[in-house]
């Protein structure tokens, strides 16, 4: 826990340098070549950009412990836009489609995977196996074009572009987001499933495997029972690291499909040099990643029984 | 007292409950099939007791696990049949094998530690079968779990399996295992060397218990194991196998009197090598008043010995008594809380950083497994090697020259020294470890149970070496082992370790023949002994039954 909030710390030092020691200057590029430079560092005195870097990370992480991100660069003199105003609705587009994408992939690659690892060297696993390396080997990209060439253009069933207005239905919402959600399972999916089907029959070999067997269990509960519980550490990590992917990784996919998710607002911050919504977003990013391993620390401890029930 | 299960007139006229024909079990080899199990044939009673015995390779688990038609992965059963209460297990359906395993035939693994799921209580795996196959309702089986483990006379049989499998010592895991073999009430029951993995004073009560349950529900037992002396104590009969064929079967009594094989008669002389006592000489290693810890857990509590040059010291006692602690803590890889440690008179630093190149070399360890001491991807040459550049400094031909030498002397050839430890047997590997530890030429030896993952005839032919070595080359050993028939091969002087503490230490003859300390009395009781009535005798020791108690106490404290 503690090791977690240290973390985050040292990665919002990192950030905030690596922004700090990047070319490029908001102010200039907002006032055009043509700006003077007493107009450059008057701009520069109005933003605070002119306040030592120390001083400015410390204001800026004391408001994001508060939960507030600052001021974004592009508020106009009476207009102030904060970062979280610009950061919030797109953040929670992101959850959501995160969210959709998990409960389709987890279950899915869950079931897979013990299906495999029973079925091993079954027609049906490799199958499995050939499909999911395929679905590893593809550019995210790559898979997004063909599903909507395929899925959009050729035959219209779905939407190829995954625009959203709060006032549609589930059903609407649920066609237009298929392909993205389609496109981010494809990949998911088979490192997940992998990594089940590995865990569990790493575990085949023990001696309580053998044991069972020789009990009369069946194939089924052996795994089920005997090594599925004993296999969660590794499964709930690989499985936090694919969620925690879905939040950080999915920019590709929300350009693809010009979702307004919050990978399309930070390549736009990057893009207008907006280095508070770029902050915002990376801080966001690495805490959720940060979480989310936790959570899968905490899945491993509670699963292993010698941590779970001491002496 | 219960006494051995003699009704000759049952395992006469009972029905053959097992009849193995012919049995080839082969095993994949990179491709090439090659039989481990030969065409052995074997028939067992019901109620009747079996012994298997043999050194490792010999084949017994093989056969052990086929007589519930189950062969491991990568091994497959060529020829024969297995054929139990009539039904041939082999032309079976899996399903229908499946329905016989853990309800007429149920297996005992040899290592609890390792059998028992980690994941699930241990109620829950004792009566996981009973439920399934045997039909009864949760309530049914956990009360008959309750029976059979206060028969198996575990502590707090009420509540011992609301435990998971890591809360609760080895001996009471192999006898909560022979609970779970016991839940349907089988037929037949394959122990696979259950003892062999426990203390000998924990081997006794586990032994004891077997035999109480064997006897007195008349189940038939295929009892696998190496150990001459516990298989005496069970069995009806004995059948002696090496490289996968029979080489002698016959009645216990007769078997123990009047073996026919040499082969056979060789497992019997084992155990007898015996080493003169040698007149005391100057120590050359002095422990004084070492206490040592982990954490804030102490460990070693006021050790005070001395290693008289020349000559062997045995350290014995059970696991968790500290010898291997005193080991690393003479050797400074756990550094002394408290009390000094010196060779050759000069004071050794507590850390192995503090201390001298010169100490360092000094004493050298040799390890119980040579498997996790060699590294797998070094061949001989690199292993032995590598200490003879660092401590003598020779390199090139002269170093290879001095390998081979280094090799001769612990009777390993020339040939070897392009082998890799994978390429090598037990007993050459442990060789291996041998000349790498005399390449530094040290004054000390500590040899940390270096014989206890060997066969017996193995066992033997180190022990030898290392006597012969000791003669040659004048050095000193200190000798860590839970086994007293080594101790007797080996020893001139012995301390005696319980908890951390020496409770007893002397000349060999004088500790052995006249033990004061209680523990070592029991320690000496529980070495099973080539007498088929040697366990009654245990069991009806009363000094053996208070420390069982005792023992039993303690454990409910736990």
């Amino acid at each position: 826990m503690g090791s977690g909030f240290v973390t985050l710390f040292i990665v919002s030092l990192i950030i905030f340098a690596a922004i700090a020691v990047l070319p490029g200057d908001f102010a200039k590029v907002a006032l055009g070549r043509s700006a003077t430079p007493e107009t450059v560092a008057n701009f520069q005195r109005s933003l605070g950009l002119d306040r030592p870097v120390t001083e400015r990370y410390v204001s800026w992480i004391g408001g994001a412990l508060k939960g507030d991100l600052g001021l974004s660069f592009s508020s106009g003199s009476g207009t102030p836009r904060t970062v979280n105003g610009i950061i919030g609705p797109r953040l929670k587009n992101t959850l959501f489609l995160a969210a959709l994408a998990a409960l389709i992939s987890v279950p899915v690659a869950l079931l897979f995977g013990i299906i495999a690892a029973i079925r091993r060297n079954s027609w049906l696993d490799r199958s499995l196996n050939a499909l999911t390396l395929v679905g590893i080997s593809f550019p995210e990209f790559f898979v997004a074009y063909v599903l909507m060439l395929l899925l959009a253009v050729k035959l219209p069933i779905f939407y190829s572009l995954a625009r959203i207005t709060p006032g549609m239905g589930v059903v609407e919402i649920a066609e237009r987001l298929a392909l993205p959600v389609a496109t981010l399972c494809f990949g998911i999916i088979a490192h997940m499933m992998r990594m089940t089907r590995a865990a569990i029959i790493n575990l085949l070999s023990s001696p309580y495997i053998e044991m069972a067997k020789l009990k009369g269990t069946a194939p089924w509960i052996i795994i089920l029972r005997h090594a599925l519980p004993n296999a969660w550490a590794p499964i709930s990590a690989v499985i936090a690291f694919n969620l925690a992917y879905l939040i950080v990784g999915v920019v590709v996919v929300e350009v693809v499909f010009v979702y307004p998710g919050i990978g399309q607002a930070m390549v736009d911050a990057v893009r207008s040099r907006d280095i508070p919504v770029v902050q915002g977003c990376a801080l966001i990013f690495a805490t959720a990643y940060i979480l989310l391993n936790l959570l899968a620390d905490v899945i491993a401890i509670a699963t292993n029984p010698r941590l779970a029930h001491p002496r | 007292m219960i006494s051995k299960p003699h009704d000759t007139a049952a395992r006469h006229t009972g029905e053959v409950l097992l009849d193995i024909r012919d049995l080839v079990v082969e095993v994949d080899n990179s491709g090439a099939w090659q039989p481990i199990v030969k065409g052995i044939s074997l028939s067992l009673r019901r109620g009747e007791v079996l012994g298997l015995i043999g050194e490792s390779g010999a084949g017994k688990s093989t056969l052990g696990l086929a007589a519930l038609g189950f062969t491991r992965p990568g091994c497959r059963i060529a020829r024969g049949s297995v054929s139990f209460n009539g039904i041939d297990l082999l032309r079976e359906s899996e399903a229908a094998r499946r329905q016989i395993r853990g309800t007429r035939i149920a297996y005992v693994a040899q290592s609890a530690a390792t059998s028992f799921n980690p994941a699930h209580r241990i109620i829950d795996q004792t009566i996981e079968c009973a439920m399934r196959l045997g039909g009864l309702t949760r309530q049914q089986a956990i009360a008959q779990a309750k029976a059979l483990y206060a028969e198996m006379q575990l502590p707090n049989p009420n509540e011992i399996g609301d435990r998971y499998p890591h809360q609760v010592s080895g001996g009471q895991l192999q006898r909560a295992m022979t609970a779970m073999a016991m839940i349907c009430k089988p037929d037949l029951i394959v122990f696979d060397e259950p003892t062999t993995a426990l203390d000998v004073t924990t081997q006794v009560e586990v032994l004891a218990s077997v035999r109480r349950i064997v006897t007195d529900h008349h189940t038939a037992a295929l009892y696998i194991t190496h150990d001459l002396a516990v298989v005496a104590q069970l069995a009806h009969r004995i059948m002696v196998l090496r490289h996968g064929e029979l080489v002698e079967e016959a009645e216990t009594g007769r078997m123990l009197a009047d073996p026919r094989e040499a082969y056979t008669r060789s497992l019997w002389t084992v155990r007898n090598l015996e080493k003169p006592e040698e007149a005391p000489t100057q120590p050359i290693l002095k422990v004084s008043h070492v206490d040592a810890h982990y954490g804030d857990f102490k460990v070693l509590e006021d050790i005070c010995l001395d290693l008289p040059r020349g000559r062997t010291l045995a350290v014995v006692g059970e696991s968790g008594s500290g010898k291997s602690t005193l080991a690393r803590v003479i050797a400074g890889l756990l550094p002394a809380t408290s009390g000094t440690i010196s060779l050759n008179g000069a004071a050794l630093a507590s850390s192995l950083k503090q201390r001298a190149a010169g100490q360092l070399r000094g004493i050298q360890m040799i390890y119980q497994s040579a498997d996790a001491a060699l590294n797998p991807r070094h061949t001989v040459m690199d292993l032995v090697g590598r200490p003879v550049t660092l401590h003598t400094g020779l390199k090139g031909h002269a170093c290879a020259r001095r390998v081979v030498e280094l090799l001769e002397m612990v009777e390993l050839s020339e040939h070897h020294i392009t082998s890799f430890p994978s390429e090598l047997s037990g007993g050459q590997k442990q060789r291996v470890s041998i000349a790498r530890a005399i390449a530094a030429d040290p004054e000390v030896f500590i040899c940390d149970e270096i014989t206890s993952g060997l066969d017996q005839l193995v066992q033997e032919q180190i022990l030898k070496l290392m006597l012969n070595l000791q003669k040659e080359l004048d050095k000193t050993y200190m000798f860590i082992t839970h086994d007293i028939a080594t101790v007797n091969a080996i020893a001139d002087n012995v301390v005696v370790m319980q908890r951390g503490r020496i409770v007893q230490q002397g000349p060999k003859h004088e500790l052995l023949s006249s033990p004061t300390h209680p523990y070592t009395k029991a320690l000496l009781a529980a070495v099973p002994q080539m007498d088929p009535h040697w366990l009654d005798g245990v069991l009806n020791d009363s000094t053996a039954r208070l420390r069982r108690q005792e023992a039993l106490r303690q454990s409910a404290l736990v």
